[in-house]
C-alpha cells in the first residue's frame, strides 16, 4: 500500500462514517418505531455492495480502499449490536433477536446476490 | 421532502473519528490478513475491541448533553467505524463458498455472542468506574468526620 492509498482510504473512511449517521438520521426522522431501520438499511446496503466490488474487476490498492476504506466503513458491527442491546433492555427482546436474526440472513444474501451480480457483469 | 439541519460541527467529528477507525481497521486487515480457511483475527479484533469500547461510551455519554461532540466522534466516529458489519458477511460468504461451513457457523455464532459480551463488559466498566471514586475525593481526612 503507498502513502495515496492509506490517504484514500481514510478519506473516504471519514466520507463513509458520515453518509451513515446521515442516513440512520434520515430514517429515524421519517418511519417513527424503535426498530433500528437505519442501521439495517445501511449494513445491507454495504453487504450487497461489497459482494458486488468483491467479484467485479477491483484488485489491489483500489480492493482495499473501495472495499476496506468506503463500504467496511459504512456498515458498523458495533451499533448493530448496541441497538439490539437497548431493544432487549427496553423490552423488545424479540425485536433485538429479529434484528440480530434478519441483519444476519438477509445480510448473507446480499453479499452473495452482489457476488453473482458482480461475476456476471 | 426537506433534509434535516445537521451540526456541521458534529459531522466533523464522526467525520474525524472515520478516518480514525477506518485507517485502525485496514491497517490491521493489511498486516494480518487470513484465508477463507482460517479464523479471520483482524476483523473479529476490531469488532470485539469495537464493542467493548462503544458499551463504554454509550454508558458514559447517554445523559450528556446531545451538543456534546465526544459521542459523535468516539461512538459513530471511531466505534462505529472501526466495526464493520460488511466484511463479517463477505468473510461468511466465502467460507460457505469454499466449504468451511463449520468455521462459517463457529465464526457468526462466536462474534454476535463475544461482541455481546464485550459491549455489556464496557457498559459494566463504565459503570464501576462511577462507583469507585477515589478515596481522596470521597472524604478529606482535614473534615475531620471518619
Amino acid at each position: 500500500m503507498t502513502a495515496p492509498a492509506w490517504i484514500a482510504v481514510g478519506l473516504l473512511g471519514g466520507v463513509a462514517a458520515a453518509a451513515r449517521f446521515l442516513i440512520d438520521a434520515e430514517i429515524a426522522a421519517r418511519i417513527e418505531t424503535p426498530f433500528p431501520l437505519g442501521i439495517l438499511a445501511v449494513n445491507l446496503g454495504g453487504a450487497f455492495a461489497l459482494g458486488l466490488v468483491a467479484a467485479a474487476a477491483l484488485h489491489g490498492q483500489a480492493l482495499v480502499i473501495v472495499a476496506g476504506g468506503g463500504i467496511g466503513s459504512f456498515t458498523t458491527f458495533s451499533t448493530w449490536i448496541l441497538d439490539s442491546h437497548r431493544l432487549r433492555a427496553g423490552g423488545l427482546a424479540r425485536a433485538a433477536w429479529l434484528n440480530i436474526g434478519l441483519s444476519l440472513v438477509v445480510g448473507f444474501l446480499a453479499v452473495a446476490l452482489g457476488h453473482w451480480l458482480g461475476g456476471v457483469l | 421532502m426537506r433534509s434535516l439541519p445537521h451540526d456541521p460541527r458534529q459531522l466533523a467529528a464522526i467525520y474525524a473519528g472515520g478516518v480514525v477507525g477506518a485507517l485502525i481497521r485496514v491497517g490491521l486487515a493489511e498486516a494480518a490478513s487470513t484465508d477463507p480457511g482460517q479464523w479471520p483475527w483482524a476483523t473479529f479484533a476490531v469488532n470485539m475491541v469495537g464493542a467493548l469500547l462503544l458499551g463504554y461510551f454509550f454508558a458514559l455519554y447517554r445523559d450528556h448533553p446531545p451538543e456534546s461532540l465526544r459521542h459523535p466522534f468516539l461512538g459513530t466516529g471511531i466505534c462505529g467505524t472501526l466495526t464493520t458489519f460488511s466484511t463479517m458477511q463477505l468473510e461468511l460468504y466465502e467460507m460457505v463458498d469454499g466449504g468451511y461451513l463449520a468455521l462459517a457457523a463457529a465464526y457468526a455464532a462466536v462474534t454476535i455472542a463475544a461482541g455481546y459480551l464485550f459491549l455489556r463488559l464496557g457498559i459494566e466498566l463504565e459503570r464501576r468506574r462511577g462507583e469507585f471514586v477515589p478515596y481522596s475525593e470521597t472524604k478529606s481526612p482535614r473534615d475531620g468526620s471518619q
